[in-house]
């Protein structure tokens, strides 16, 4: 039984095609085989959230999911956020513009799962963005600021998100 | 923090997947949605020789809301179930139960039947199941067979599936009129393991209690149905002025019956003290939802 295995990815609008070992995450698909650097690995067993990544629209932790999974599958990451011309998403201008990131370490998998809460909910609560955040931790403990730039984003309106997602997904 | 080697497999139907599945007998493991399946592998608490990945079995995504049970395929995700009108209208139980799954990222991916077959004593659908009267249908190379889900269960992180079986679907029964349930739970924090929970499920008719189910999350052997605390309330008067009374007793019967286990994050003690809160609330909320008066 081959241990490798051949797949084609479509990651932040680009197809690639490879050949890996079936045991190799996704988290480390990207990272070490594209370079795309920007998923953090914090535990590697689902806890920490700093490798999620969308899947197929959805979020998932890609140190859960193997890379030979991902085949055929269209992933965003971190590096497909910001516009072709370098303009941030407007979720990571309001994590700039509140200061929603010390190190910097869990706000990948930060944004993408704020992002999905605005898609599936445009106003929420401020616990309801606790509760979808909960799943990602940020060991410089700066919370609040995070809660805060999800909810200015939720003020600044639907509008931004959908053409987010069509955007990245055709690039 | 790697998985060792293993062969992987994806086939696109249920009889090749079945197939592999017997072939590798013992060493094989079925790979879902991987949310449980996968930590274990990074850190090696398993290294199964073969993993059937079904994620590509289109057949296995069905979910039917049937006139007499719901029908949840191996490929049903915590999320699909959210997303579900008739399982949010018709199993109220399940459905808020599934909300307390873990997280978001989590329940995009984690399987229904993945979180019954994985059996962890803190989860929540082992113990819906169990309250619900649901069955487990489980295939093999050889046909299906259909379990109670009382049967399914065998401790710990067991089950009864024998080398070379998977489960397939779960099936929950409609719930009778005039029911209520509940699902609770206590955590730390928000998505995490829970410490204790309860799923509880009351029939009232003409302010007697017809029928009671109450199931304990997170004592260490895997769902743990309160027989005693059913018992209690079953064919017992329970208006508005009795109920507080009712549901205390039946709360110190699952105090009295749960054997907790003690790790770092609470003392045996005040994991059953847990217990006996969490019953007495679900039951409270599912009178109330049954059509009692709110309690308190």
């Amino acid at each position: 039984m081959a241990r490798e295995q051949s797949i084609k990815v479509t990651v932040n609008g680009r197809t690639y095609e490879k050949t890996v070992p079936v045991r190799l995450s996704l988290a480390d698909f990207l990272r070490d085989h594209l370079h795309l650097t920007g998923t953090h690995i914090g535990c590697e067993h689902g806890v920490c959230g700093a490798c999620t990544i969308m899947l197929n629209g959805r979020t998932a932790r890609s140190c859960l999911t193997l890379a030979v999974q991902a085949d055929d599958a269209k992933v965003i990451t971190i590096e497909g956020l910001r516009a072709e011309d370098g303009t941030r998403h407007p979720m990571q201008q309001m994590f700039l513009e509140n200061f929603a990131l010390q190190c910097g370490y869990c706000t990948p998998g930060m944004l993408v799962t704020a992002i999905e809460l605005l898609q599936d909910n445009p106003n929420p609560s401020e616990l309801e963005v606790r509760e979808a955040l909960s799943g990602n931790i940020c060991r410089c403990s700066g919370y609040q600021a995070i809660i805060d730039a999800v909810l200015e984003a939720a003020q600044q309106g639907n509008a931004a998100w959908t053409d987010w997602s069509t955007r990245s997904q055709e690039r | 923090m790697k998985p060792a080697w293993f062969d992987y497999h994806a086939p696109r139907r249920l009889d090749e997947a079945l197939h592999l599945l017997a072939e590798a007998g013992a060493d094989g493991r079925v790979l879902a949605g991987g949310q449980s399946l996968m930590p274990m592998l990074n850190l090696r608490i398993l290294s199964p020789a073969v993993l059937v990945d079904i994620n590509r079995i289109d057949s296995l995504t069905s979910l039917d809301a049937g006139d007499n049970a719901l029908r949840v395929g191996a490929l049903v995700r915590h999320a699909d179930l959210l997303r579900s009108a008739d399982v949010r209208e018709g199993w109220p139980l399940l459905w808020e139960a599934t909300t307390q799954v873990a997280h978001i990222a989590i329940r995009n991916r984690g399987t229904v039947c993945g979180s019954v077959s994985h059996n962890d004593p803190a989860a929540e659908h082992p113990s819906v199941l169990v309250t619900m009267g649901g069955s487990v249908v489980i295939a093999s190379r050889g046909g299906c067979r259909e379990l109670p889900a009382d049967e399914f269960f065998t401790g710990m992180l067991s089950n009864a599936l024998e080398p070379g079986e998977m489960v397939v679907e779960l099936r929950y029964p409609r719930q009778p009129a005039s029911t209520g349930t509940a699902f609770v739970e206590f955590a730390r924090r928000l998505g995490d393991f829970a410490i204790a929970g309860a799923a509880a499920m009351l029939t009232m008719r003409a302010g007697v209690c017809e029928r009671a189910r109450l199931t304990i999350v997170g004592m260490g052997e895997g769902p743990f149905r309160a027989r005693e605390a059913e018992s209690t309330l079953a064919g017992r008067k329970v208006g508005q002025a009795e109920s507080q009374d009712a549901f205390a007793d039946a709360a110190a019967k699952v105090v009295a019956a749960v054997a907790p286990h003690e790790d770092v994050h609470a003392s045996s003690s005040y994991r059953r003290h847990l217990a006996g809160v969490m019953a007495a609330r679900a039951l409270e909320t599912a009178f109330a939802r049954a059509g009692g008066r709110p309690v308190g």
